[in-house]
């Protein structure tokens, strides 16, 4: 894997938009050639080069790159947009929609994340040392199709409407997360080690939600069923189940009724 | 004005009858001229190897207006990855299945369409349509009003006033400046505000006690009584259900023993939209079939109409039509979200994204039928293309239907790798059909036709001299063996050169110019009639939500270059 190291050393008075910081893209170019690829600060278009000092040549394909972003890049937004392979790293924090619609890799940001991130995505894995903010793994604006396939892990705390839509994939959060989680799920499945206020899994009719923490208000759709016994992330304990969202319309499958599952550690 | 000549294209115009000869088509004053008319001075296109044509005109589209916005607003998704930034003289545009009005005006001109009709205006909401037709540039543009469940309508054709409705729609057709009689599903979507339908033309609508066959017959009566450009128009009752073609075949009989009466050539009393989804057979979407042949058959034998297909393009799309209570079905069968617009008196619009997936044996049974409409057609002037944009497809699809059209290959390729492909081939005629659409068919079936349908044909459709100078040229040589199918896609979908009536505006397929776009409007004069007056006066002050003045549709704010088809019915 041949790795292409860029550094921040101009940064944006704008928000910079960089899609094509992503391996896909990178791909089978020589630093030179990297340093070409358009960005957006605002309206203007200009070159990854004049924000970026880059080193280092891409592999023959997506697969054969890692990209390491270095310096302040908390101002840049869409780093590894629609990435299908390879790696990138981010050692500091970002901005909007990183990771958003990647379908494969590996994705590691040491410092935070700001909103929409992995939106929609399909496949892959995107770790997130720090925070990640609003809809991280949801659907885009409008849309009914969030994240459907992949693994996202956020060692610190995920913001609001995560998981919003989720249809498939693997969701860890190591801390809290705030309000609608999991909205309008049709899949998937999302553990919070710690707390979720309110509105959680409101509409959602297929998936799992599991929360080690506290629930502050439960939504009324929710139905409790029983106690189990599970085991989540090598933790063994006691969760209340419920069902729901049954204020929803639910599929049926083998003539059983399919209903979210949501399971809070007693 | 400049003058051109466009030289040594193979020339396809129906109008004269001109079937791919090579020749020059001379311009001057925004007219077409006999070569003779122009000087030495005139600029000179190299049209050798490429096909020309004249603008194509469009005549039914759902491209301004209320619901059409409602479409934009709600669906942020639909932008997605579809924005085009400034270039040269274009603004920036946005969207895929609804696009924004700049882009909608370019797309049109870059595919070589001159003229379109928004298909469904909602009287009380005139004032946006024609603000979103003033801002899509280059194209000529008419909105059809509708009157199908229109409360005034209801109540003189209950009656048997013609000459009262007819006061009314020319009425309303000032007010509002409207090209035609539009019709969607008659009577039903007034019903739905009782939480009911007209799925049958036989189905009374509650309280006004009138049935959609009534309401047919009687604007058909009234729309020849005014003798207007264009024919009653109309989406029939029972749209998209599962054997529905029977309810279609009832709605086309009731234009039987009507004859057009008007001054602009148009010889249909009825031109039926999107026929495609009109013509399923079946009784549940498990044995849902085409009935493609059996509405070819009448439609073939009925001079007295014209149709457009409605074809499936296969994509992810936005469906939006004033038949409110189907859109209400629809959502609960593909569980997407819904938006509905209600018009106070006069209709209601629903909105409800769809995906036609290749892989669902339904869409792609649809997608059949489509084609198979337009390949049964044995008269190609009354048979247009459509995609009911964007309900069974985005417009910008054209260039691919046309593919498969002509491409017996194409559509073989594409039924044959269908996921459910034996069913779905199974349930029409589609792979029994060699017939490939030749140049002067697709001619006639986008421009000649269409706009002998609509009233237009001395002005557009066509190159004969006089007619406005609305000329595409294709890079597509007919002389050449097709190698390869694609390249008819490829060449329709960027013209070569596009003028609009007489302004260069495409050049390889980049604007070049936005033109002077005309809003097109019938003006029809009636005897006085105080008594349609006094009930408007009535009904403004009793029921709807603005007074009469802020109403209708005028100025330059609204209307900046409008142009009138002027009709006389004082006499009649
Ligand atoms: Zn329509």
């Amino acid at each position: 894997m041949e790795t292409v190291t860029i550094t921040m050393k101009n940064p944006p008075a704008l928000y910079l938009e960089a899609e094509h910081i992503c391996p896909d893209e990178f791909a089978g170019k020589t630093a030179a050639q990297i340093a070409e690829l358009h960005v957006y600060e605002g309206n203007t278009k200009s070159t990854l080069g004049k924000y970026f000092e880059i080193s280092g040549d891409a592999g023959a394909t997506a697969e054969d790159t890692k990209i390491v972003v270095r310096g302040d890049v908390k101002k840049v937004k869409y780093i590894g947009m629609k990435m299908s392979a390879g790696e990138v790293v981010v050692e500091g924090s970002t901005d909007l929609y990183a990771g958003a619609w990647m379908s494969g890799g590996r994705m590691l940001v040491k410092g935070d994340i700001q909103a929409f991130a992995a939106t929609a995505m399909k496949g892959g894995e995107l770790v997130i040392e720090g925070n990640a903010g609003n809809y991280l793994g949801a659907a885009y604006r409008g849309d009914w199709r969030g994240m459907s396939g992949g693994k996202i892990l956020v060692k610190g705390n995920a913001g609001s409407d995560v998981g919003m839509y989720m249809t498939g994939g693997e969701m860890v959060i190591n801390g809290n997360v705030d309000v609608h989680l999991a909205t309008h799920a049709e899949g998937g499945k999302i553990i919070v080690k710690g707390n979720a206020p309110s509105k959680v899994a409101g509409q959602m009719v297929e998936g799992e939600v599991i929360i080690f923490g506290t629930i502050d208000v439960m939504m009324p759709g929710f139905k409790y069923v029983d106690d189990v016994d599970l085991e989540v992330e090598g933790t063994t304990a006691k969760f209340a189940h419920y069902i729901g969202d049954t204020g929803e319309r639910h599929k049926k499958r083998k003539g059983q009724m399919v209903y979210g599952n949501l399971y809070q550690k007693i | 004005m400049a003058e051109y000549i466009i030289k040594n294209g193979f020339v396809f115009d129906p109008v004269q009858g001109i079937k791919g000869d090579k020749s020059d088509v001379a311009i001057k004053d925004g007219k077409i001229v006999k070569d003779s008319e122009i000087s030495k001075s005139a600029k000179v296109i190299d049209a050798a190897g490429k096909t020309v044509m004249a603008g194509a005109v469009e005549i039914h589209a759902h491209i301004a207006g209320p619901k059409v916005n409602l479409g934009r607003i709600y669906r942020p998704e639909d932008k997605l990855f579809t924005c085009t930034a400034t270039k040269g003289m274009e603004r920036t545009g946005s969207g895929n299945s609804i696009p924004s009005t700049f882009k909608t005006g370019y797309e049109y001109a870059k595919m070589g369409y001159t003229t379109a009709m928004e298909a469904a205006m909602p009287p009380l909401f005139s004032r946006h349509v024609h603000e979103e037709i003033r801002d899509t540039p280059i194209i000529d543009e008419g909105a059809f009003p509708v009157f199908g469940n229109n409360w005034f309508v209801m109540e003189y054709l209950k009656n048997n006033e013609v000459e009262n409705t007819a006061a009314y729609i020319a009425w309303l057709l000032r007010a509002t400046k409207g090209y035609a009689v539009k019709v969607v599903n008659p009577g039903g979507t007034e019903a739905w505000g009782w939480g009911l339908n007209c799925l049958s033309i036989h189905d009374p609508v509650p309280y006004f006690d009138i049935t959609p066959a009534e309401i047919v017959k009687g604007l058909i009566e009234a729309n020849e009584y005014l003798g207007l450009p264009h024919s009653m128009h109309i989406h029939p009752n029972n749209l998209g259900n599962p054997g529905c073609y029977q309810t279609t075949l009832d709605t086309l009989n009731l234009a039987d023993g009507f004859k057009a009466k008007n001054k602009f050539g148009r010889e249909q009393v009825m031109h039926i939209t999107h026929m495609q989804f009109h013509s399923y057979g079946g009784e549940n979407w498990g044995n849902f079939e085409s009935k493609a042949t059996e509405i070819m058959n009448y439609v073939n034998s009925h001079k007295n109409l014209t149709m457009d297909t409605g074809n499936v393009t296969l994509d992810e799309t936005t469906t939006m039509t004033a038949d409110g209570p189907f859109e209400h079905h629809l959502t609960g069968l593909n569980h997407l979200k819904w938006a509905n617009c209600d018009v106070e008196l006069e209709t209601a619009a629903g909105v409800v994204p769809y995906i036609y997936s290749p892989d669902i044996k339904v869409c792609a049974i649809q997608w059949s039928i489509g084609l198979e409409l337009a390949l049964l057609a044995k008269d190609p002037m009354r048979c247009f293309i459509t995609t009911d944009h964007p309900n069974a497809g985005p417009f910008t699809r054209y260039p691919r239907v046309f593919k498969w059209l002509m491409s017996q290959k194409a559509r073989d390729e594409r039924l044959n790798t269908f996921k459910n492909a034996d069913k779905v081939i199974g349930a029409s005629t589609l792979s029994s059909l060699d017939r490939e659409i030749t140049l002067y068919e697709l001619a006639q079936m986008t421009r000649a036709g269409p706009a002998k349908s609509l009233g237009l044909v001395s002005m557009c459709g066509g190159l004969k001299p006089g007619m406005d100078a609305d000329v595409a040229v294709y890079d597509f040589n007919p002389d050449k063996p097709l190698a390869n199918p694609e390249m008819i896609e490829t060449a329709f979908s960027r013209a070569a050169y596009v003028f609009k009536s007489g302004v260069q505006v495409v050049t390889h397929g980049d604007i070049v110019s936005t033109g002077n776009k005309r809003t097109l409007w019938v003006d029809a004069k009636v005897k006085d009639n105080p008594q349609v007056m006094r009930d408007i006066r009535e009904k403004f002050l009793k029921y709807y939500s603005v007074t009469q003045a802020n109403y209708e549709a005028l100025g330059h704010h609204f209307i900046p270059n409008p142009y009138a088809l002027e009709v006389d019915a004082t006499q009649v």
